[in-house]
């Protein structure tokens, strides 16, 4: 997918999200319903998508990551931002003319047992978006969705089957399927491949990198797991509690990562190499992702932090360029890891009491 | 992995999706009919002994009903029809059952077997109509209070509690009081007070399937709320419609029976098995009066009820996965 790398950079913005922020209202249990307290999912994310390249987007589970692309599918509403696709705000968009601008971004679901309708055949779940926006009919449409299946590994002759007769992978392939039905120009990829056994989670990213050529398709690809993201993405957003921490091209962000956080993760990700592996320095995190309901001022990683300083607590840092990176390498971090800094023996330079949310001791460990 | 699973094969899926597995395999798959969740529920039911005897009474009561004209012919009697002289005994009691009145006759000489064949028909119709009514109204009504939420669930929800907490009976003899008592008033009448549990279930249904992620990526590929109702939601729904449509419809029947016997059902002269057990009351001593019609609806209930268990252990979540 790198290929695409060169062409990306120079292509025309498909999607720009300006600091989009959702919140979801909490119900607290006592008996006057009000509240004033609400779940930040998503506080604050601005970034770019350009034609026929693959963002990655990487967090730990909650960091809002989905919600970010539920919020771009406008499946939900935002509390504030805005949406722009095409250049074209979409940000309050509804009914007819949200359903236009669904032709041209689809989403394919991370869960192949629960993104199917179980009473509902195959190819009628394939030929929704045909049936729904009103292209070809009877044969036709049939012909449209065998060829799909086609296209994506299916055996067409199981136009008729029920979801509950595939297998995971093959799921998987009917939610591609469906997602491509109306030549899309943005597919959003919520953990596609996260529920899936290894050997299959290779045929499908290898499925999605050839659907991207062909069809020129542009990717938002959201996972966890990093050695994926690297491979398919040309670009890549690090999140962490609703805000992004860093954002560059996936080169950069994986041989010069600028965030702690970055480093800490990258430093999780598993080696084949056991005597590589045995020499490593882990950078592991004590403590818990704090609460999104309320969550820590500054930084909002410097409860976790090792490199946090008295800084971190007051000021909120910048998602700029740091350390001579290019403008394409952005990190929100007032102290940025340098080339060759182990910060696994740093020590964070304010107190546990000095934090404004408890997170826990971070040292060496 | 199964047989014939494409993702055997390595990377020439993404380049040749046509060719997969090895010929044999794709044989052995083209095969193996996938079984729908309809068609094992089906199986299910038909291997259920009772269900499927029942299943046969009710044939026979429906075939009864549709055919009553045939009685009429062989008896001689038409339904409504008044025998002082052979149809009563010298006294002008009702006469036992004998040769000219296979069932016996009424307390004004009519064939009784001739009236509970044609009381098969109302029965039957006013069964069948005022549950498929009842079954529309509340579906869609649950559908709506469980799929829009918010204030149109609020306002429904009331709603629906308020019908279910409204005395039947009393509602409904004040109703076909007020209206003119006949069949379409009370099919109406039986309508208007069951719809309510049909839509509680519902509702409470459509509310978890919501959130599942179907629902979720319909939405995602533009499908407008209605579709996603009936489409997306109402599919998984029916399972528990079905079933209680099945037992609805003996409830119907006891309800129009009930009314009837009442006088504020169907009206005489019309032969109807809830009047006649009315009129029965009257003359204990002529048993078979009382004896036949009774057994007529207690055959007929019961038949629909066992039907109706045996559909709701057919569609058993428990023993079928695709609920899960």
């Amino acid at each position: 997918m790198s290929v695409n790398g060169d062409a990306a950079s120079s292509g025309d913005v498909l999607l720009r999200v300006d600091n989009l922020v959702k919140h979801f209202p909490v119900q607290s249990s006592s008996l006057f319903r009000r509240s004033t307290d609400s779940v930040h999912a998503v506080d604050g994310v601005s970034l770019e998508v350009r034609r026929g390249e693959t963002l990655g987007l990487v967090g730990e589970t909650g960091c809002g990551k989905s919600t970010l692309a539920r919020c771009i599918m406008r499946l939900y509403d935002v509390t504030s931002g805005r949406i722009e696709f095409e250049g074209r705000d979409i940000t309050t968009l509804h009914g007819g003319a949200m359903r236009e601008v669904r032709r041209d971004m689809q989403m394919i679901f991370q869960d192949p047992y629960g993104s199917l309708n179980p009473r509902r055949r195959v190819g009628s779940i394939i030929g929704d978006p045909f049936s729904i926006h009103g292209l070809g009919e009877g044969q036709d449409r049939k012909r449209r969705v065998q060829e799909l299946m086609e296209l994506v590994g299916l055996n067409p002759e199981h136009y008729n089957r029920f979801p509950a007769e595939f297998s995971g992978g093959q799921r998987q392939r009917i939610g591609v399927a469906r997602a491509l039905a109306l030549r899309p120009k943005l597919i959003v990829c919520d953990e596609p491949v996260s529920a899936l056994d290894v050997s299959i989670q290779a045929q499908i990213i290898n499925l999605l990198d050839d659907l991207q050529d062909e069809f020129n398709l542009t990717y938002i690809f959201i996972a966890h797991d990093l050695s994926v993201v690297q491979h398919v993405s040309d670009r890549v957003a690090v999140m962490y509690l609703g805000q992004v921490g860093e954002l560059g091209p996936v080169d950069g962000v994986y041989d010069h990562p600028r965030h702690p956080y970055t480093n800490a993760l990258l430093s999780a990700v598993p080696v084949p190499d056991p005597d590589r592996s045995q020499d490593r320095q882990r950078i592991i995190l004590v403590g818990d992702v704090p609460s999104p309901v309320a969550p820590p001022s500054g930084c909002r990683f410097h409860p976790r932090c090792p490199k946090a300083k008295q800084r971190c607590v007051t000021d909120v840092p910048e998602l700029t360029p740091r350390l001579d990176d290019p403008p394409t390498h952005t990190a929100a971090c007032h102290f940025p890891v340098a080339d060759g800094e182990n910060i696994a023996d740093s020590t964070p330079e304010i107190s546990a009491d000095q934090r404004v949310v408890e997170g826990g001791l971070v040292g060496n460990v | 992995m199964s047989v014939g699973d494409p993702e055997i094969v390595v990377s020439a899926a993404a380049a040749g999706p046509g060719t997969v597995g090895a010929p044999s395999e794709e044989i052995a798959a083209a095969k193996i009919q996938g079984r729908s969740p309809w068609r094992l529920a089906f199986e299910r039911l038909r291997s259920d002994r009772a269900a499927v005897i029942c299943a046969i009474v009710i044939l026979l009561i429906v075939l009864m009903a549709i055919f009553a004209p045939l009685f009429k012919m062989m008896t001689g009697h038409p339904p409504n029809q008044q025998y002082f002289d052979t149809g009563l005994t010298l006294d002008g009691q009702p006469k036992a059952p004998d040769g000219t009145f296979w069932l016996g006759s009424d307390d004004v000489g009519r064939d009784v077997l001739v009236r509970i064949a044609y009381g098969a028909r109302v029965s039957l119709i006013v069964g069948v109509v005022a549950t498929f009514l009842t079954v529309t109204i509340g579906t869609i009504v649950g559908l709506a209070a469980g799929y829009f939420g918010k204030m149109v669930d609020t306002i429904l929800a009331r709603i629906i509690d308020v019908m279910l907490s409204i005395p039947f009976l009393l509602f409904a003899i004040s109703l076909a009081s007020i209206f003119h008592a006949g069949l379409k008033v009370v099919i109406f009448v039986l309508a208007i007070f069951s719809w309510s549990s049909v839509a509680r279930i519902v509702r409470g249904q459509v509310l978890s399937i919501r959130e599942r992620e179907y629902v979720e990526a319909a939405r995602a590929i533009g499908s407008g709320s209605w579709r996603i109702m009936i489409i997306d939601i109402l599919p998984n729904v029916i399972a528990p419609i079905i079933v209680y449509t099945t037992l609805l419809i003996p409830v119907s029947i006891v309800g129009e029976a009930t009314l009837s016997f009442l006088g504020v059902g169907i009206q005489p002269p019309t032969a109807d098995w809830g009047q006649m057990i009315a009129d029965a009351q009257g003359n204990y001593h002529a048993w078979w009066f009382l004896v036949f019609p009774s057994l007529a609806l207690l055959v007929t209930t019961l038949a629909f009820n066992i039907f109706g268990d045996g559909v709701r252990d057919a569609f058993d979540p428990r023993s079928d996965r695709m609920f899960n």
